[in-house]
């Protein structure tokens, strides 16, 4: 439990009135908050760790940061059993395409924390031939949390936030979310290893691109045709 | 092994000129200058290393790298680093040079088994095929991919420039996001005409197929139920990262093991090459993310060896530089150990307590260099900074207050009362448990001579009783002013290795406890004698620098033609080469220990990876 009691006046629905005597005993509150409140402050992230930003994550879960305080000590290695997927370091090409299909594997409601200056952006790595500039180039990111590493204190930051965000969704109708809406939602076609690797969401970008029968052009490459291009 | 008979000559240079009698024409010193030891001809390569290895003693191949010539010679030579273990002393170099097209090298395997990932990865990032290999296929990137990354002619996407700083980062020109420039708006480059109509990809079956785990899953008639071939991660909790393994069964027995790996390839070398000289230090921070200063150090000293007396170090840096090493060393065996214990089942305890130690001497890297992991704090000729007067704890309140210290009164507390009470903590609720001991003592087994054969290094090698420790054996920096013991123990197994670690950690405490006083006594002196200039220029020519990291040796080969830029910028990663003997260490243990073995070995991806 967060910071140790239940307050119940943090639920209280602002239009109800409860008198000011019950409000420790009694509260009105919504479907959709009461339950938020419960889902915010049992996360269960995957126990996953990628690079550098792995061990400050675990300095995290340790005594002095202790993520027990939020109700997020419970580590899963298991994708099924878990909700939040910490991605605490650089994604490599080669490690996408486990990533992809772990989120795949877990249930909803699920939740991305990109850790890190390589988990959000591709960080210091991110002109390496095998390096992914940032996981939201696969997967929906729900929080980023700056830093190479980000300290114990900014990933917790970046959690209370998420905490914030979950509070915010609704299970009324037009829900905020896919997974309160009907049906399941679709997953994310899982990369593929190629000569270089291959989002399966990219076939038309590659049928179009190969028309021109060229290799992909280079930063460099496509910076010289533009200047060419504007100097004519 | 000191009992091996060795010629009459046994200095380097004499050494030299015996082998070039003996091989009159295929070796040849290497004349260009800045550079050193010999060129062996690739017909007589393997004849060489057995001689040198056989009657000369140079029984430890210990760094193995490729370069690309390209514009300098068109070839690819490829440059070996072999030391006698244990008793030391400077490495005999000798390189073989092959063409860049057809690149075919015989494969040394047989003689140094060590060379094999080594082999692996030149075959990976440079495409150089090693004859007699006999497992070679790329280590680092798949099976299928495109190209020899580190060749000097390959491009990856968001290729802009051969060095840096690049124009586009240049104050008044524009900043640009790569992505933005890329048809796919991501990281990516493929051939030309490529579409994913008729493509079939690299399959898993194909994979394992290469591999030399005798179990065909796919179609073996005889197969038994009780033959398994199992797949640990690469997400998987105890492989202390991404780091997979292939691991074939007979019941609960291993029968041969596979390491995979490459999972956290982040570039590190190719990136390297087109760094700055400076701008490299913060990317060696990475490679062992749990010991940056260490790994500072030895890019440092690598480049300070290249820069000849460019560059002095003043006393008092190399003081400071050698209190941070020490402490490194002590939150990288504080780690290793509690994460040892999780991986042998007592889930996170044991590692609460390291890691809450590692926390006071974070804080002190912290209040030092401004980081707490990424210390960046080394550089060319001394350190950054020195000691801050106190040490705040603000961003991190302890008990919701501000610690504020005196730096030389918390070193001091640190040093003399808190470290040792850990480590005795730690010995005491540790060593003596009846569960480590079944499940430690003679599993994992390395004996010397395989040790040895392997290249393993640190605590890996002197668990298996070969006392060799760099900063005994070619000393760096102020240790051998200063006094402690290389410690070892004779078993070579898990066991081992967790005494060896437990008494490396007393010996950085009677280190760092000769320091104290030193530290004192240099107060207000000088902490940098490099250049102050935005870039630095190094004279042409190579070196390896090698220090005595947590993990093992940690090696630099690097390369330059007198710019702005490495032209070969190489780590020799102990986490890498550590692991060539573990299918070894593994096979016919049971499958519940291969975690353990792992962790003994102890190992971090960054490193292994690069
Ligand atoms: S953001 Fe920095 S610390 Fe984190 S994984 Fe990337 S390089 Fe490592």
């Amino acid at each position: 439990m967060s910071n140790g009691e239940i307050n119940l006046r943090d639920l209280q629905h602002p239009d109800i009135p409860v008198p000011e005597e019950m409000q420790s005993n009694i509260a009105v509150t919504s479907l959709s908050s009461l339950y938020n409140w419960a889902r915010s402050r049992s996360i269960w992230p995957l126990l996953f760790g990628l690079a550098c930003c792995a061990i400050e994550m675990i300095a995290t879960a340790a005594s002095r940061f202790d993520l027990a305080r939020f109700g997020m000590e419970v580590m899963r290695a298991s994708p099924r059993q878990a909700d939040l997927m910490i991605v605490s370091g650089t994604v490599t090409k080669k490690m996408v395409v486990p990533i992809v299909r772990l989120y795949n594997q877990m249930p909803e409601p699920k939740y991305v924390l990109a850790m890190g200056a390589c988990a959000s952006g591709g960080g210091p790595f991110k002109e390496g031939y095998n390096v992914v500039s940032g996981i939201d180039k696969y997967i929906p990111v729900d929080v980023y949390v700056p830093g190479c590493p980000p300290t114990p204190q900014a990933l917790l930051y970046g959690l209370i936030a998420l905490q914030k965000k979950i509070e915010k969704q609704s299970l009324g109708v037009g829900a905020s979310v896919p997974w309160y809406g009907s049906g399941p939602s679709e997953e994310v076609p899982v990369p593929i290893l190629g000569p270089d690797i291959i989002d399966p969401r990219h076939a038309e970008v590659l049928r179009k691109e190969a028309k021109k029968n060229r290799p992909t052009p280079t930063v460099a490459e496509a910076l010289a045709e533009l200047t060419k291009a504007e100097s004519a | 092994m000191t009992d091996q008979v060795l010629p009459q000559v046994t200095d380097l240079p004499s050494t030299i000129a015996a082998l070039k009698e003996r091989f009159p024409n295929a070796v040849k010193d290497d004349t260009r200058s800045g550079y050193e030891g010999v060129i062996v001809d690739t017909a007589c390569l393997q004849e060489f290393a057995r001689v040198i290895r056989d009657e000369y003693g140079f029984n430890y191949l210990s760094s193995l790298t490729a370069v690309d010539y390209l514009g300098h010679g068109d070839h690819l030579e490829v440059v070996y680093h072999a030391f006698r273990v244990p008793s030391g002393g400077k490495p005999l170099v000798f390189k073989a040079q092959t063409d860049r097209q057809d690149a075919v090298i015989p494969s040394l395997v047989s003689i140094y088994p060590g060379a094999d990932f080594q082999e692996r990865e030149a075959y990976d990032l440079y495409g150089i095929h090693f004859t007699g290999h006999p497992n070679l296929k790329r280590i680092l990137l798949w099976e299928g991919f495109e190209g020899h990354p580190m060749r000097k002619d390959y491009r990856e996407a968001y290729y802009e420039q051969e060095t840096k700083p690049f124009d586009s980062r240049w104050p008044g020109g524009h900043v640009f996001r790569g992505e933005e420039y890329n048809p796919f708006g991501h990281n990516v480059r493929y051939p030309a005409g490529f579409t994913l109509d008729d493509y079939k990809p690299v399959t898993e079956a194909e994979f394992q197929q290469g591999m030399a785990l005798g179990v065909d899953i796919m179609g073996d008639p005889a197969f038994r139920t009780d033959r398994l071939l199992v797949n640990l991660g690469p997400h998987h909790p105890s492989t202390h990262g991404v780091f997979r393994m292939m691991v074939a069964l007979t019941g609960e027995t291993v029968e041969s093991l596979e390491p995979v790996m490459g999972y956290l390839h982040r570039n590190h070398e190719k990136i390297g090459e087109r760094n700055t000289w400076y701008g490299n230090m913060p990317f060696t921070d990475r490679l062992d993310y749990i010991c940056s200063m260490c790994n500072n150090l030895a890019y440092a000293i690598t480049v300070e060896q290249m820069m000849g007396g460019q560059v002095s170090v003043p006393y008092r840096a190399e003081v400071i530089r050698v209190l941070m090493a020490e402490l490194t060393r002590i939150t990288n065996h504080l780690w290793s150990i509690g994460f040892l214990l999780n991986d042998l089942g007592a889930f996170f305890t044991p590692a609460l307590y390291a890691i809450q130690t590692r926390e006071y001497i974070l804080d002190f890297f912290e209040a030092t260099a401004g980081a707490r992991m990424m210390c960046n704090y080394m550089r060319i000729g001394g350190v950054y900074k020195d000691l801050t007067a106190r040490i705040r704890s603000e961003a991190a309140l302890i008990n919701d207050r501000v610690r504020d210290m005196d730096t030389m009164e918390y070193l001091d507390k640190l040093i003399n009362d808190r470290l040792p009470r850990s480590i005795d903590e730690l010995d005491e609720l540790l060593s003596e448990s009846e569960i480590i001991k079944s499940r430690c003592i003679g599993v994992g087994l390395l004996p010397a001579e395989m040790a040895i054969a392997y290249s393993a290094s640190g605590p890996l090698l002197r668990g298996s009783g070969v006392p060799y420790d760099i900063r005994r054996a070619n000393p760096y920096s102020i240790y051998p002013e200063l006094e402690f013991d290389v410690c070892t123990r004779p078993n070579g197994d898990i066991y081992d290795r967790y005494c060896v670690r437990l008494d490396e950690m007393r010996q950085s405490v009677r280190i760092l406890k000769q320091i104290l006083p030193r530290l004192k006594d240099t107060q207000g002196q000088p902490i940098f004698g490099g250049k102050t200039s935005y870039s630095i220029k190094v004279p042409a020519g190579e070196a390896y620098g090698f220090a005595e990291n947590p993990k093992g040796e940690l090696g630099f080969y690097l390369v330059s033609t007198g710019g702005g830029n490495p032209w070969r910028y190489h780590v020799r990663a102990p986490s890498f080469i550590n692991l060539t003997p573990l299918g070894e260490m593994c096979k016919g243990q049971k499958v519940a220990d291969v975690v353990a073995i792992l962790g003994s070995i102890d190992i971090v991806l960054g490193e292994t990876d690069r």
